[in-house]
C-alpha cells in the first residue's frame, strides 16, 4: 500500500477518539466529517450532558438572563459519534494506541485528539471550599449554583482574584445590587494579563462601579458558621470581612494529570505540541496520532519567537481544532499551521475589552486611539521596537488594524497620527508582576550517555 | 503596484453604459489593487485591501482632511456621523444607537416583524388583477420609505415633496467636476438645504412632546453623552432618512430580479423561506445596494498592498468589486445562497458598518420571502432593465415582471 492509500483508508474508516467534548473537542468533531472522514469517532467527556459554551458562565448566566443549561453549542453538522460522557479518561497507552476510562473501559484509536482544558483551580484548603457559598465558576452546574446564591441577595460577595473570570463576576454582583469586596494579590486588576497602566484603569472602573475593591492582600482563611455556611473571610493583613458568597477566580489547572505515566510531554503548562497540532512526547519528539487542541496545548507561535504558548481562549480552540482535525486525515504536504494570532474579549462594568495579539509579550504600552479617561481607546503593546499586542476598551472595531501590524512586525510606537490620538500619550513600561507559576520546581530529568540513550523521564517516575 | 495603468477603467465604470453589468469592468479594475488615477486620487478594488482600509484608523471620513475639498460637501456645517470621525463620530452614533438597537434597545427591529409583514402584505394585495408590476414603483420603494418614515417620525404623505431632494442630493453623490454639469452640483446642495430645513421644521414640534418616533427620542432624551444639539438631530435624521430606504429599494430590487435570474433558487425559497437568511447574505455579495465609497481621506501616510498613500489623498473604495474578488470568495461571479464563510463587505466594515444593516437585512428577508410566495410565476420583462443614474447606489430603475398566465 502506498502512503496515500493507508491515508484513503484511514479517512475512510479508521478510529478516531477525542478526549474532552467542549469546545474543541465539537469543533474537531465537526471540522473531521466536513474534511470527510467517515470512519468511527468517539467522543470522551468527562461532564454528562452535550457540549456547551463556557464564556456565558460567568456573564448572561449569572444575570439569570440565560439559564444555565441554555448554553449548548450550536451543531454545525451530525458528527454521528460514540458519546462517553460522564467519565474522564484516566491514561493514554501510545504503544498501545489505547485510551483508558476511569471506569476501566479501554477505547482503542488510531489517532487521538486531545482537548481536555483547563478546571478551576479550587480554594486550597478543602475544608474551607466545601462550606455553603464557596464556589468557583467553570461548569454549567457551577454557575447555576452561584446564580442561584447570588439571586437570593446574599450581603456580601467576596471574589478571590481579579482576573478576566473574577472581574467579571465582580461586575455582575454590582449589576445585581449585590455589595462586592474583590481581593486580589497583584497590585490591580487584569494586571497579570494586561499588565499595571490597563490594570490602573480596571481598578477605577471597578472603584467607579462601587467594588470595595482590596489590592495586595492575601485570603488567609474562609471562616463558616456550625452550619458550615460561609460567615467570614480573614486577610494576610490581619483584617477580616462578613461575607456569605465566596467565588474562587484563582485561574485554572490544566487537565493533563491524566497523560502523567503516558509519555507525552504534559504538564502543568499544558501539553507541548508542534504548529501542526501534533504532541510532542517526553523527550521532545513529535508523535504522528497524538493531537492536541484547546486550552490544554502548548503550542508554538513564530510571531512571538517560536515561544511554546497556552491560551485560554475561544477562538483559539476553535482554529485549532480546526487545524489539529485537518491534519489528522491529511498526508504530510497537506498539513496546516495553526498561525492565528490571539484574540480574547471580555465584558464587565458596561466595558467591552478586547484584546489581540500576545500582551505579555511587551516591554512598553502606549495608548494610540481615543481617550482612557472616557474609556474608550486602543493601547498598543511593543517589545523591542515592534508591535506584539493591542487592547481595545469599548473600541473593538479598530483591532484588525492591530492585528495586521502585529503580523507585520509594524514598528512600535505605531508612527502615523490618526484621528482621535491623545496628544500627550507616550510609551511606558509595560510591567508585569513576575510570573507567579514559575516556581514549580524541575518536572523531567535527562539520563543517558551516547545520542541513541540520551532520554527524558519525569521527575516521578525517575525517583519510583 | 501604483500606476496609472488603465485610467479608463473607472471612468468606464461610472459611465452609464456600464451601469448593468459593471462586474467585468471591477475585474479589470482588481488587477491594480490600488491604483493611483491621474487626478492624484485612489481607487481600491480587492478585497483584501479594501477589509484593511475599512479598519485602519489613518483613514478618516472627515471631508476636512481631503488635500482638495470636496464641493458637494460646501455648506456642511454640521455633518451626519457617516462623515465624521471618532471620536465625534462614535459619540453621534452611539446617541443614535440608544434608540434603535442593542444594548439599550435591543428588541425593535426584531419586534417590527408584524408591522413589515403587513406593508408587504398590503403593497403585494395591490396587484391583484394586475398582470405587469414594476417591483421598483409598486413595491421595493413604498415598503422602505413607509418604514422609515415610521421609524423616523415623518408624515409618510410628505413623501413626494422629500422625494425630490433625496433624488437630487443622491444624484450628486457622485458628482464629478470633469464630467459633470455644475448644475447637477448646485442642484444638490440646494436639495440639502432644503431637506434640513423642512427636517428642522419637524423637529421643532417634537421639543417636549414624547414620542416613539426616532426625532421625538433624539429631541427629549438625555442619554450618557447628553443631547444632540438640533444641528446633529437633523443631520442625523436626514442620513437615515436618505440612507433607510434609498439603499433597501435596490436591495430588494436587485433581489428579486437575482432570483428571476436563477429559477432553481427561486423555487428553492418558494419550497424553503429559512433559505432567505443566506440568501440575502449572497445578495448582499453579489448584488450589493451600494457599490461604492465614493471617497475617504488618508488623514496621514497610508500604505497598502505596497502602495504609500500620502496624506490628504481622496480614496475611492469600490466596496461590490472587493466581494467579488476570487481571492476571498470561491467562483465569485456565482451566486451560491449556500455559500459559507461569506464575509462581504455589502454593508462596508469597520466602525461605519452600516448602521441600518439590521433593518435592512430584515425588510429585504420578509420582502422577497412574500414576493416569491404570492406571485404567480413571475416572468422578467426586459432584461437587463433600466437602471438608476447612481454608479453608487446601484439598481434598476423599474423592474417590469409579469405575473399569472398573462
Amino acid at each position: 500500500m502506498t502512503r496515500a492509500d493507508t491515508l484513503r483508508a484511514f479517512k475512510r474508516d479508521g478510529r478516531i477518539v477525542i478526549v474532552g467534548a467542549s469546545l474543541a473537542g465539537l469543533r474537531a468533531a465537526e471540522a473531521l466529517r466536513a474534511e470527510g472522514f467517515t470512519g468511527s469517532l468517539t467522543m470522551i467527556g468527562d461532564e454528562l450532558g452535550e457540549p456547551y459554551d463556557r464564556p456565558p458562565l460567568s456573564k448572561q448566566v449569572l444575570t439569570g438572563w440565560v439559564p444555565a443549561d441554555g448554553t449548548a453549542l450550536p451543531r454545525r453538522r451530525d458528527i454521528n459519534a460514540e458519546w462517553l460522557l460522564g467519565v474522564p479518561a484516566s491514561g493514554l497507552d501510545m504503544a498501545g494506541n489505547v485510551v483508558r476510562l476511569a471506569d476501566g473501559r479501554e477505547v482503542p484509536f488510531d489517532r487521538v485528539l486531545i482537548a481536555t482544558g483547563v478546571r478551576a483551580r479550587p480554594w486550597f484548603v478543602e475544608s474551607e471550599a466545601a462550606l455553603d457559598g464557596v464556589f468557583v465558576v467553570r461548569t454549567r452546574e457551577h454557575a447555576e449554583g452561584l446564580q442561584r446564591a447570588l439571586a437570593a441577595g446574599p450581603s456580601r460577595v467576596l471574589v478571590i482574584g481579579a482576573g478576566f473570570t473574577g472581574s467579571e463576576i465582580a461586575s455582575i454582583c454590582r449589576e445585581r445590587d449585590i455589595p462586592v469586596t474583590v481581593a486580589e494579590l497583584a497590585p490591580a486588576p487584569l494586571v497579570g494579563a494586561l499588565g499595571a497602566m490597563i490594570g490602573e484603569v480596571a481598578a477605577d472602573m471597578q472603584r467607579a462601579h462601587g467594588v470595595d475593591l482590596r489590592c495586595g492582600v492575601k485570603v488567609t482563611r474562609l471562616e463558616g458558621d456550625a452550619q458550615g455556611h460561609l460567615r467570614r473571610a480573614h486577610f494576610d493583613d490581619g483584617s477580616t470581612i462578613d461575607a456569605d458568597v465566596a467565588v474562587v477566580a484563582l485561574g485554572g489547572i490544566r487537565n493533563t494529570d491524566w497523560l502523567r505515566d503516558s509519555g507525552l510531554a504534559a504538564g502543568v503548562w499544558g501539553i507541548a505540541c508542534d504548529t501542526g497540532c501534533r504532541a510532542l512526547d517526553i523527550n521532545g519528539l513529535i508523535t504522528d496520532d497524538v493531537f492536541v487542541a484547546g486550552d490544554v496545548a502548548r503550542c508554538p507561535n513564530p510571531i512571538y519567537e517560536y515561544r511554546l504558548i497556552s491560551l485560554e481562549h475561544w477562538a483559539n480552540a476553535v482554529e485549532q481544532a480546526e487545524v489539529a482535525a485537518h491534519n489528522m486525515v491529511s498526508a504530510q504536504a497537506d498539513r496546516w499551521p495553526h498561525l492565528s494570532i490571539p484574540l480574547f474579549w471580555s465584558i464587565q462594568f458596561g466595558a467591552n475589552i478586547k484584546s489581540v495579539g500576545v500582551p505579555t509579550f511587551a516591554d512598553e504600552v502606549v495608548v494610540t486611539q481615543g481617550s482612557v479617561s472616557d474609556r474608550r481607546f486602543v493601547a498598543a503593546y511593543g517589545y523591542q521596537g515592534r508591535v506584539t499586542a493591542a487592547v481595545s476598551f469599548n473600541n473593538a472595531k479598530w483591532l484588525d488594524h492591530y492585528r495586521q501590524l502585529i503580523e507585520t512586525a509594524a514598528p512600535f510606537p505605531p508612527l502615523c497620527p490618526t484621528p482621535d490620538q491623545p496628544v500627550d500619550s507616550k510609551p511606558v513600561p509595560v510591567d508585569f508582576p513576575g510570573p507567579a507559576l514559575i516556581a514549580q520546581g524541575a518536572t523531567v530529568v535527562v539520563t543517558g550517555n551516547a545520542p541513541s540513550e540520551r532520554r527524558v523521564t519525569s521527575l516521578q517516575q525517575h525517583h519510583r | 503596484m501604483t500606476t496609472t495603468q488603465m485610467p479608463d477603467t473607472l471612468r468606464r465604470i461610472l459611465d452609464y453604459s456600464s451601469r448593468a453589468d459593471p462586474y467585468p469592468l471591477y475585474a479589470e479594475l482588481r488587477r491594480t489593487p490600488v491604483a493611483r488615477q491621474e487626478d492624484g486620487s485612489y481607487v481600491v478594488s480587492t478585497y483584501r485591501e479594501l477589509a484593511e482600509l475599512l479598519h485602519d484608523p489613518h483613514l478618516s471620513s472627515d471631508v476636512r482632511n481631503l488635500a482638495h475639498p470636496m464641493r458637494s460637501h460646501e455648506g456642511e456645517t454640521t455633518p451626519p456621523f457617516i462623515n465624521l470621525d471618532p471620536p465625534e463620530h462614535d459619540r453621534l452614533r452611539r446617541m443614535a444607537m440608544r434608540h434603535f438597537g442593542p444594548p439599550h434597545t435591543p428588541g425593535l427591529v426584531a419586534g417590527m416583524d408584524g408591522d413589515l409583514t403587513a406593508v408587504v402584505s398590503g403593497l403585494i394585495d395591490g396587484f391583484a388583477g394586475k398582470e405587469q408590476i414594476d417591483i421598483v414603483d409598486d413595491f421595493a420603494y413604498p415598503f422602505p420609505v413607509t418604514v422609515i418614515c415610521h421609524l423616523l417620525g415623518v408624515p409618510r404623505e410628505d413623501e413626494p415633496k422629500f422625494h425630490v431632494w433625496v433624488d437630487g442630493i443622491v444624484n450628486s453623490i457622485d458628482y464629478n467636476p470633469k464630467i459633470d454639469p455644475k448644475e447637477k452640483l448646485e442642484k444638490g446642495l440646494q436639495a440639502r438645504k432644503d431637506l434640513r430645513q423642512y427636517l428642522g421644521g419637524l423637529l421643532e414640534q417634537r421639543h417636549g412632546r414624547a414620542g416613539d418616533d426616532l426625532l421625538s427620542r433624539l429631541a427629549n432624551d438625555d442619554g450618557p453623552d447628553g443631547r444632540m444639539t438640533d444641528e446633529e438631530i437633523v443631520a442625523t435624521a436626514n442620513l437615515l432618512l436618505i440612507a433607510g430606504h434609498e439603499t433597501t429599494v435596490n436591495l430588494i430590487t436587485n433581489g428579486m430580479l437575482t432570483l428571476l435570474r436563477h429559477p432553481e433558487v427561486l423555487q428553492r425559497l418558494r419550497d424553503d423561506p429559512d433559505l432567505v437568511v443566506p440568501l440575502v447574505e449572497e445578495l448582499l455579495r453579489y448584488e450589493p445596494p451600494v457599490h461604492i465609497i465614493p471617497w475617504r481621506a488618508a488623514y496621514s501616510d497610508i500604505t497598502v498592498a505596497d502602495t504609500v498613500i500620502p496624506r490628504g489623498s481622496q480614496i475611492m473604495l469600490m466596496l461590490a468589486s472587493g466581494s467579488r474578488d476570487p481571492d476571498r470568495f470561491h467562483d465569485p461571479d456565482r451566486f451560491d445562497p449556500d455559500r459559507r464563510d461569506n464575509q462581504h463587505l455589502g454593508f462596508g466594515s469597520g466602525i461605519h458598518l452600516c448602521f441600518g444593516g439590521p433593518l435592512a437585512r430584515r425588510e429585504t428577508q420578509i420582502a422577497l420571502t412574500e414576493l416569491v410566495r404570492r406571485l404567480d410565476r413571475p416572468r422578467l420583462v426586459a432584461d437587463p432593465p433600466p437602471y438608476r443614474r447612481s454608479p453608487v447606489l446601484r439598481g434598476p430603475i423599474h423592474l417590469q415582471v409579469e405575473q399569472g398566465t398573462g
